[in-house]
């Protein structure tokens, strides 16, 4: 049985790993290398890592730091930032990527989705929709740049654009919870959900294992993205890289109804 | 000594820390004499089909690993796109692949999408109309019976990331099967000669247990 997949999402500035609330005042709060150490030892579903400063400021993607990150790391790796060309991304799957995740580029150059499905298979390609509420009617608009250009896109038609362009993921991300913990906006999933036919991931604002919970109990196979969560610990939120043991993992699928239809003993075995 | 081909797809490195925190010596294949002499060999892989046995091509490699595999019967394992070129062709692309095991490689279809083309696939079981293609995630991989690839694993469950599946043309070389869009063979093996659909070298202790397990044949 597929299990959802949960994946710390880590952000980085400077070359430091930081945590961001609603995409501002990122706060340092380690080293990402040593991150992924942890997160390796916890057995982690696989991971993201972003760099937040590659698209803003029109910078090559730091190879150096991808191909440290990607020795290092034993699980699946997705790393997203300033990926604008097809040459960018082969040189970034050389270094042992296994997913490569786009947001500019895809809103700026739908195609680029499609060359690079063609090239390296749609199973490596992702495209992050940052997406704010707009206040005056409760719809949703798309922002790139790291959530600092509004593009005037409904994030809902571009979802089903990019799936027609190709792409193997989506990754839907709520600016207004980013780092607020205070669950994600499962209103936006609900409504991007029944577009999506390719395998979604839902990102911002998860403060607590209830709140992947809550995603899982309602959209069953799903992955759901953190960041706050897995490098925060504690009322006062001290830095500690943590993560639901395989243990918890179990009894928090069981208690969020997705293993009880489908527990692992029902199994039909050839 | 386990050869890993270095043709330009796949995690080459992860392969390496595994082996080496197995403390399993390792070598990297990148011209022909890289090959000689191995005593086991991995063709790691990721992405296309079409991509894939255009690299291999372009490596020069490929004769050599069929004097390797075919004539010196060295044990091989293809790891994902590197299983599906060990077929005759893919539904993915145009190319040949190495027709070492007969067979083709097929695109996992949603139940409900082969209904609308009215195609009739006798691999497909097929079930949830809201599966998500590709198949990405931990899933369950059930050995077909006690086999040397999955021993000493408890409920195996690897990283699978892809839209394609090696269908052999003999069932009886499906050595483990994996239950999404019907049940598809996540591993196949014919002689020296296997292959897993999944990602070993990022599949935690469940990848190290296998990888050593192909060390220790």
């Amino acid at each position: 049985m597929l299990r959802p997949r949960i994946i710390p999402c880590l952000l980085v500035h400077n070359n430091g790993l930081v945590k961001t609330k609603q995409f501002k005042e990122p706060k340092y709060v380690g080293d990402p290398i040593n991150a992924v150490k942890i997160f390796n030892e916890k057995e982690v579903d696989e991971l993201i890592v972003i760099d937040i400063d590659a698209s803003i400021r029109k910078k090559e993607p730091d190879y150096r730091l991808i191909e440290n990150l990607a020795v290092e790391c034993r699980m699946p790796f997705c790393y997203g930032g300033g990926i604008k060309t097809i040459e960018q991304a082969k040189r970034i799957f050389s270094l042992g990527v296994e997913k490569i995740a786009v947001s500019s580029a895809a809103v700026e150059n739908p195609r680029f989705i499609t060359e690079m499905a063609d090239k390296v298979g749609n199973q490596s390609v992702v495209v992050v929709i940052d997406t704010k509420k707009k206040t005056i009617n409760g719809t949703y608009e798309l922002y790139t740049y790291n959530g600092t250009k509004a593009n005037g896109i409904d994030p809902f038609s571009f979802v089903v654009e990019m799936q027609k362009a190709g792409v193997g993921e989506i990754v839907i991300n709520s600016i207004d919870h980013d780092g607020m913990m205070d669950g994600f906006d499962l209103d936006l999933l609900f409504k991007i959900r029944h577009l999506v036919t390719v395998p979604l991931t839902v990102m911002g604002g998860a403060g607590k294992l209830d709140d992947l919970g809550a995603a899982i109990a309602q959209h069953g196979i799903i992955g759901v993205a953190a960041g706050s969560l897995f490098v925060f610990k504690g009322k006062f939120k001290a830095v500690l890289i943590n993560y639901p043991t395989r243990k918890e993992k179990e009894c928090f699928f069981f208690k969020n109804n997705f293993l009880k239809e489908n527990s692992i003993d029902n199994l039909d075995r050839q | 000594m386990i050869t890993i081909v270095d043709y330009g797809l796949g995690n080459i490195r992860a392969f390496c820390n595994v082996y080496e925190r197995l403390n399993i010596k390792t070598r990297t294949a990148r011209i022909p004499s890289d090959l000689k002499n191995s005593e086991k060999i991995i063709i790691p892989g990721i992405g296309a089909f079409d991509y894939a046995m255009m690299r291999l091509n372009a490596s020069g490699m490929k004769e050599e690993l069929n004097e390797q595999v075919l004539n010196n019967k060295v044990p091989v394992m293809g790891i994902c796109v590197g299983m599906q070129i060990l077929a005759e062709r893919s539904e993915e692309g145009v190319m040949p692949g190495l027709g070492w095991i007969n067979g083709s490689v097929k695109k996992l279809i949603r139940k409900n999408d082969s209904m609308k083309t009215g195609q009739d696939n006798e691999d497909l079981v097929g079930l949830d109309e809201k599966i998500s293609l590709p198949h990405m995630g931990w899933n369950d991989v059930v050995p077909v019976e006690v086999n040397s690839l999955f021993r000493e694993m408890e409920m195996p469950r690897f990283y699978f990331l892809h839209s394609y599946y090696f269908a052999p043309n003999s069932r009886a070389l499906i050595i483990a099967y994996t239950n999404y869009c019907g049940d598809f063979a996540s591993a196949v093996r014919e002689g020296n000669i296997f292959g897993v659909q999944f990602h070993p070298e990022k599949s935690h202790s469940y990848g190290v247990q296998l990888l050593k397990n192909f060390a220790l044949l």
